[in-house]
């Protein structure tokens, strides 16, 4: 982004990374209320339905949850790895972090998908093969909630493997020189995503699961 | 003047791809001017069509069904398309980075992709109202936009989807802009309150937008995919729907009075020659109003069966709300008090938001009290009360803007006579149409009915006569605009004796609106004996 020449609208070089940096922070306020609204609805319905709800949650896959959380905190790591070591002014080393957090994400994505497989063949995907005689409708309520939060969830994802991914490319090429914003930027955007699935882990995995 | 043709931003380059690609901020915000103008009359076709139908008790334009399409034409096509975007998308993107002393916005790409997403977004959903419509409302209550849906509510609401993206890129862009653009010596409180009023819609825009995008996803999902979320026949919570949508929807009533807020805060104190009367209350007065606008969405559901405490707070945050309003109101008359006022074409258009938004607002705190909304709910009172704030209100302030700063858009004078005339007229209409709905609700009429009893027939064609009349009024402008823009004496850069930054530089502005950076030596306002003293160093 501050590889390019300057826009007409900034005088220094400084003031367009702040810009910069302002609108993607603001824009991530717009991610935390989207997502904020299916949480608060989710919370909704777990508080309306009580135990039917947690019941239908105790039928995600803890395990599975529990080795992506593990899987997507690593690729933070990485990530924040790559924007220090590209900061420094390394060349290779940001390259590899960043084929590290990229390739953590599609791991993500794999067992992700996995366990929509395993949920499919169990009969608890709403609108395909949903089996209400056997589950009840609360339970298809909590797998509408399931879905579309992990599936609004694994999206960002993809677009953040395609980002991270084209970012290491510009690097690989010498496009991108220390100074710059687009690597940092893309940095936060991966931990935000990250920060999402911290929220949706323990809301949809782990509460009510002892109860 | 016998100057050479001088270079500014209507005729640096030209061509159709010189505009459709362009990043110029005043170039984009005459691009949209011509989306808004256009689902302005199309909006008001709709409303034309209802007042013509309401003119006798039974119904004679087609069946109920299609006055159902109607009025959710009319609703949808004014609030998304029009009145949301209004004044920041084409004031706000030609003038507010004048105002700061900008060259452009900060994120000029992001922004003409925020146009095409307001205009793709807008043409899906008028091929969806076109084909057939919907028959749910503008506010798409569950179960008539699922269980119960006959149109194309899925297209119309992914037409809605697509703009939000246009409203939160704009008020993001907004933001940065004022917090990083703003040139040497323009301190928070030197900014117009303008930009102020601006900055604050921005904050709702970023931060209720995605909330109706989220529910209109949920809304779109259980359409088309037959699962239930809201809709009471699949176990789901229809009230749920209602507290999502009102989420936004409010906050979305300041999105569209916000900037007028701002339009009239800079026309008062230019046509009164006189310093605005306590600027620090109208600035933070449009904070407090963004900060509470999202505490009283409660107040839309006092009858949807929400718990009676939550009503006793919504109906307490919602008189809480108005005092911020009420504090602009008394700094605006404060301000024109022993001022040496001139009754120009935009001061006209502000006395008449002021009275209409006055009005408004008043009749808002007779519906929030509980007892009240329960008489009046859904009845003409409600359409009243709102139509004084969003017609009143903020179309009044967009007529007002555009006076006020067509010379500087355009570089050209309009005959202010007719301009004088037009707003009056509007002024007029509008009362017409309006005040005797307050009655026909508080009698009992209740809203989107397309027959009523006889007794009322007597309200319903003053409302409708009142409606040609401001029919009139708001399609003048067209004519004397286009007259001023073929025939119209070339405008100087400060017509009207403002302060701003705005009219330091010429009229229209060259590409990179200022010939050099200014520099900002004093707050806006600022008359000395009645001459203006301009924000600017070097003039």
């Amino acid at each position: 982004m501050s590889e390019r020449a300057l826009g007409i609208q900034y005088s220094t070089p400084a003031q367009e990374r702040e810009a910069v940096t302002l609108g993607m922070w603001a824009f991530l306020a717009t991610e935390v209320l989207f997502f904020g609204a299916l949480i608060a609805a989710y919370l909704n319905y777990r508080i309306w339905f009580g135990s039917d709800f947690i019941a239908a949650a105790r039928m995600t896959k803890v395990v599975l949850g529990t080795a992506n959380t593990a899987v997507l905190l690593t690729s933070s790591a990485c990530m924040a790895m790559a924007v220090t070591t590209f900061d420094a002014g390394s060349k290779r080393a940001p390259v590899l972090w960043l084929i590290a957090t990229a390739l953590l994400g599609l791991a993500f994505v794999v067992i992700k998908g996995t366990e929509w497989f395993l949920e499919y063949r169990e009969h608890l995907v709403p609108a395909l093969n949903f089996d209400v005689a056997r589950y009840g409708g609360v339970a298809e309520i909590f797998f509408v909630f399931y879905f579309c939060a992990t599936g609004l969830h694994a999206l960002h994802l993809l677009i953040g493997i395609c980002l991270v991914s084209w970012v290491a490319i510009r690097i690989g090429r010498g496009s991108l020189v220390p100074g710059g914003s687009t690597t940092r930027l893309i940095g936060l955007y991966w931990h935000f995503v990250d920060i999402v699935w911290i929220f949706l882990f323990p809301l949809i995995y782990l509460a009510g699961r002892n109860g | 003047m016998h100057a050479p043709v001088r270079q500014s931003y209507l005729n640096a380059s030209v061509g159709i791809r010189s505009w459709l690609l362009t990043t110029d901020h005043k170039r984009i915000a005459l691009l949209y001017f011509a989306g808004i103008t256009f689902f302005f009359f199309v909006g008001g076709i709709a409303a034309s069509l209802i007042r013509l139908e309401l003119i006798t008790p039974q119904g004679n334009l087609g069946s109920p069904d299609f006055y159902n399409r109607l009025f959710t034409m009319h609703g949808i096509i004014m609030v998304w398309f029009f009145l949301i975007p209004s004044i920041p998308t084409t004031m706000g993107n030609f003038i507010l980075p004048m105002m700061i002393g900008a060259r452009d916005l900060a994120f000029p790409r992001l922004n003409l992709l925020s146009w095409y997403l307001y205009i793709i977004g807008g043409l899906i959903t008028l091929t969806a109202l076109l084909l057939g419509g919907v028959d749910t409302g503008w506010t798409f209550y569950e179960p008539y936009s699922t269980f119960y849906a006959t149109g194309y509510v899925i297209l119309t609401v992914f037409g809605i989807f697509v703009s939000g993206f246009s409203s939160i890129l704009t008020g993001l862009n907004f933001i940065v802009t004022v917090h990083k653009l703003r040139a040497p010596g323009m301190t928070w409180y030197r900014l117009p309150v303008f930009v102020w009023s601006t900055y604050a819609t921005s904050v709702i825009l970023v931060l209720a937008t995605p909330v109706l995008a989220m529910t209109l996803l949920m809304l779109l999902a259980e359409r088309v995919l037959h699962v239930g979320i809201f809709s009471p026949q699949l176990g789901g919570d229809p009230l749920l729907f209602q507290h999502m949508f009102w989420f936004y929807s409010h906050p979305a009533v300041y999105i569209m009075i916000l900037p007028s807020m701002g339009v009239i805060s800079e026309i008062v104190p230019v046509f009164s020659s006189k310093s605005l009367f306590g600027y620090y209350f109208v600035v933070w007065c449009s904070i407090a109003i963004a900060v509470i606008g999202f505490l009283v969405w409660g107040h839309h559901m006092f009858v949807a069966g929400q718990s009676l405490y939550a009503s006793l707070a919504f109906s307490f945050l919602s008189y809480l709300v108005a005092v911020p309003s009420a504090i602009k109101v008394f700094n605006w008359v404060a301000t024109m008090h022993e001022g040496w006022i001139r009754f120009n074409a935009p001061m006209l258009y502000a006395f008449g938001f002021i009275g209409l938004f006055t009005i408004g607002g008043l009749t808002g705190l007779m519906l929030a009290a509980l007892a009240v909304d329960v008489h009046v709910t859904d009845t003409y009172f409600v359409v009243a009360h709102f139509h004084y704030i969003m017609v009143g209100g903020a179309v009044m302030g967009f007529f007002a803007g555009l006076h006020y700063w067509w010379p500087k858009i355009s570089g050209r004078l309009y005959p202010d006579y007719w301009a004088r005339f037009a707003a009056i007229l509007a002024f007029f209409g509008f009362n017409l149409t309006f005040f005797p709905q307050f009655i026909l609700g508080y009698l009992g009429m209740p809203r989107r009915y397309q027959s009523y009893p006889p007794e009322f027939q007597i309200w319903h064609v003053l409302s409708s006569a009142g409606a040609s009349i401001l029919a009139v009024g708001y399609a003048l402008p067209l004519f004397y605009f286009a007259w001023s823009i073929l025939k119209g004496p070339r405008a100087p850069s400060n017509p009207w004796g403002a302060t701003g930054l705005e009219w330091s530089t010429a009229s229209p502005p060259p590409p990179e609106n200022f010939a050099e950076s200014p520099t900002v030596i004093r707050p806006p306002y600022q008359y000395d004996r009645g001459k203006p003293c301009m924000q600017a160093a070097d003039v």
